[in-house]
């Protein structure tokens, strides 16, 4: 057994803004792309075609629900159907149904598989050893991480350096420490190669079958697709952007993206502003800390311009839980006054109901300071520090 | 002294024709960074405010003498940027730009550490680094620092990365040189690499750490400190009230094993002896604590 240091835990959405998460449609039609074996299906958001695919593809179908979470199977979003009165009824009752807050648009028509044996399979990055990292396992269609859990030992790792990449001795190797039905070598082999290439080439920053299954015939076949791609690598996939309509985003993070702002809504009643990542991270922190809940994490970026605070301030705006805004800002290479005048001329232009606390610091600090001055009153506040400012707007928004 | 600056470096500026890189590299250039050249393929022969543009990193080095480049070029021409820097031999490149691939951060980090042994890569995605009064590369304003240490600074975060200097510069605590290390997937330089180089700097007396949530580098940093490290360190972690983030598949929450919230990190570097703050302000007053106790 190859060892592996720690990965990364699931990293909260906004430092993961680069990710785009495919459904397994999508995904399904990715590995398609890379001669990855995946069930002959359709995706649609229509009873009627729903059936017309399952008549096409021949029964029994399996009718899934299309979502960005899991627990599809207990929440009643994937069913069997053997002929075309179930196929029309699953559909029917799939489409629109609620799975955790996800309302069913889109569903899945597949051809039915025979199973013999179910395996687990993916790729990621290791982030501490700076390689790329295989799992596989002969213990798939579970949670993988309680098979991590109870039986570390099944699952068998290898990394790849990313300047050698992988070669098939290598991987044969892999898939033989697996233990997988001697049955399922060869097809294993093709298809980890082929998840490898899928990775690779089209920039995922995940690849995941589970279940990879063995079929009472000798094949091996992807039964799921779990992909996440990289947004950074769009220039070489302009065919990307069709993921972006599906993304999972409430209404707050769609306006935000829109307009290019790194926005993740939260629950609270605090708006957040900040110029860099780590800053609002830190200044949603000091909201908690001082006992208020923030309503958002909004990273303006760099430059502080009005338009860029326009844009920000409309977003807040829109969210009716936000009681008070906190914009937290420390120029840098960005001027204190430059900073000033940009709030300033934003708020001529967006009508803003919820009173605004700032803290300005850094560079030409004072001056900007003196900028707001004048225009301080109940709707507009300055504080000289991150914890005061926070404690004012927690305040305010009680 | 500093670390991996100073103002003897002479820095390339692969990127210097564009608007970013011109702003930046001559304002490094007004700090009293050597920045003796720029590359750029077609204009050869022409310059920026005097700086001499040569086409390749290789001509810039050959003519120039410069052991450094910093990279201001698109996220599409970095991986190439990168890997002509380390075959032109230069020993520091520092990766500003943003959005890159991980796929092609992930290729010429180990390309690099395989057949470039004396290169170091810092970033991407970073701000560069700064050795007060000495020499800056990247985006900070040199300003916001007050040289002459005792205090090495290494951070994820570019804004908290500032704070940090600032806060220290309003308590008239000198800084060695700030390193931000940059959050993207592959960095090539870590905060192990940043804590073991001040920790042989004899001008440097304390470290101060800015980290982040997700991933393992700071726990990572705190077995180190706890192992390596004679000199007194605070940290700041930003990230502490993040709701847990979505889940995307199982390979990466699979390995993590609790790993990567600010809370395990603020826990490892604690348990190391690290002095751990709430907010940037805070990790602040615990260095500025330090540094009178020196």
């Amino acid at each position: 057994m190859i060892s592996v240091g720690e990965l990364r835990a699931d990293e909260p959405r906004w430092v993961q803004s680069d990710a785009m998460d495919l459904l397994e449609y999508q995904g399904k039609q990715f590995f398609a792309q890379y001669g990855i074996p995946v069930s002959d299906g359709e995706a649609t958001g229509d009873v009627e075609e729903a059936v017309a695919i399952a008549n096409r593809v021949g029964y029994p179908v399996v009718v899934k629900a299309q979502v960005h979470t899991g627990g599809r199977g207990k929440a009643g979003g994937v069913k069997l159907a053997e002929n075309e009165v179930e196929a029309r009824e699953h559909a029917g009752n799939i489409l629109g149904l609620d799975i955790k807050g996800h309302i069913v648009k889109t569903i899945w028509v597949e051809k039915a598989s025979d199973i013999a044996e179910e395996y687990y399979a993916s790729f990621t990055l290791d982030r501490s050893a700076k390689q790329y990292l295989g799992m596989l396992s002969a213990e798939g269609g579970v949670e993988i991480e309680t098979v991590a859990e109870e039986n570390p030992d099944a699952i068998a790792k290898i990394h790849v350096n990313p300047a050698e990449g992988l070669s098939e001795a290598q991987c044969r190797q892999w898939v033989v420490a697996a233990n997988l039905n001697p049955d399922a070598t060869e097809g294993a082999v093709d298809i980890l190669m082929k998840l490898y290439e899928a990775y690779v080439q089209g920039d995922a920053d995940l690849v995941e079958i589970n279940p990879l299954i063995l079929k009472p015939t000798g094949e091996v076949h992807a039964l799921d697709a779990k992909v996440s791609l990289d947004s950074n690598a769009d220039f070489r996939h302009p065919d990307y952007e069709q993921y972006d309509a599906t993304q999972p985003r409430d209404e707050r993070e769609t306006a935000a993206h829109e307009k290019g702002l790194q926005y993740v809504g939260l629950e609270g009643t605090v708006g957040v502003i900040a110029n860099g990542a780590g800053l609002a991270m830190s200044t949603v922190d000091v909201v908690n800390q001082v006992g208020g809940k923030p309503a958002n994490f909004l990273d303006v970026g760099g430059g502080a311009n009005a338009d860029m605070f326009a844009d920000a301030m409309n977003v807040i705006n829109n969210d009716p839980s936000v009681k008070s805004i906190f914009i937290n800002i420390f120029g840098g290479i960005t001027r204190g006054e430059e900073v000033a005048n940009g709030i300033l001329e934003a708020m001529e232009r967006v009508s803003i109901d919820a009173p605004i606390v700032i803290r300005l610091d850094g560079t030409n600090a004072d001056e900007g300071r003196a900028i707001l001055e004048p225009r301080l009153n109940d709707k507009l506040m300055m504080e000289p520090t991150m914890l005061e400012a926070a404690r004012r707007a927690v305040e305010l928004a009680e | 002294m500093s670390i991996f600056l100073d103002e003897n470096t002479k820095v390339i500026y692969q990127g210097l024709t564009g608007s970013t890189g011109r702003y930046y590299g001559l304002l490094n250039r007004d700090y009293g960074t050597q920045v003796v050249a720029g590359t750029h393929p077609k204009k050869a022969g022409t310059d920026v405010d005097g700086i001499p543009i040569y086409a390749t990193v290789a001509e810039a080095a050959a003519a120039t003498g410069a052991t450094a480049t910093c990279i201001f070029v698109p996220a599409p021409g970095v991986k190439g940027a990168v890997l002509e820097a380390a075959e032109a031999g230069m020993e520091l490149v520092v990766v500003i730009t943003e959005g890159v691939p991980a796929h092609d951060e992930a290729y010429f980090y180990n390309v690099v550490k395989r057949d470039h042994l004396n290169t170091r890569i810092l970033g991407p995605n970073c701000p560069g680094l700064i050795s007060p009064g000495k020499a800056n590369v990247g985006i900070t304003a040199g300003h916001i620092a007050k040289a002459g240490g005792p205090v090495g600074i290494v951070s994820r975060s570019g804004t908290l990365t500032y704070q940090a200097l600032y806060e220290l510069k309003q308590k008239d605590i000198g800084v060695t040189t700030c390193v931000g290390i940059g959050g993207d997937p592959v960095p090539g330089t870590s905060f192990i690499d940043c804590l073991e180089a001040f920790e042989s700097d004899p001008e440097t007396k304390a470290v101060m750490m800015i980290g982040e949530i997700g991933g393992s580098a700071e726990e990572e940093a705190a077995e180190f400190i706890k192992n390596h490290m004679s000199k007194p360190v605070s940290s700041y972690i930003a990230g502490v009230t993040a709701p847990p983030g979505k889940k995307m598949g199982h390979a990466g929450a699979i390995v993590s094993g609790g790993k990567g919230t600010a809370q395990a990190k603020m826990e490892a570097l604690e348990a190391a002896g690290v002095r751990v703050g709430h907010n940037p302000t805070e990790a602040g007053e615990l260095m500025a604590a330090i540094v009178r106790s020196l």
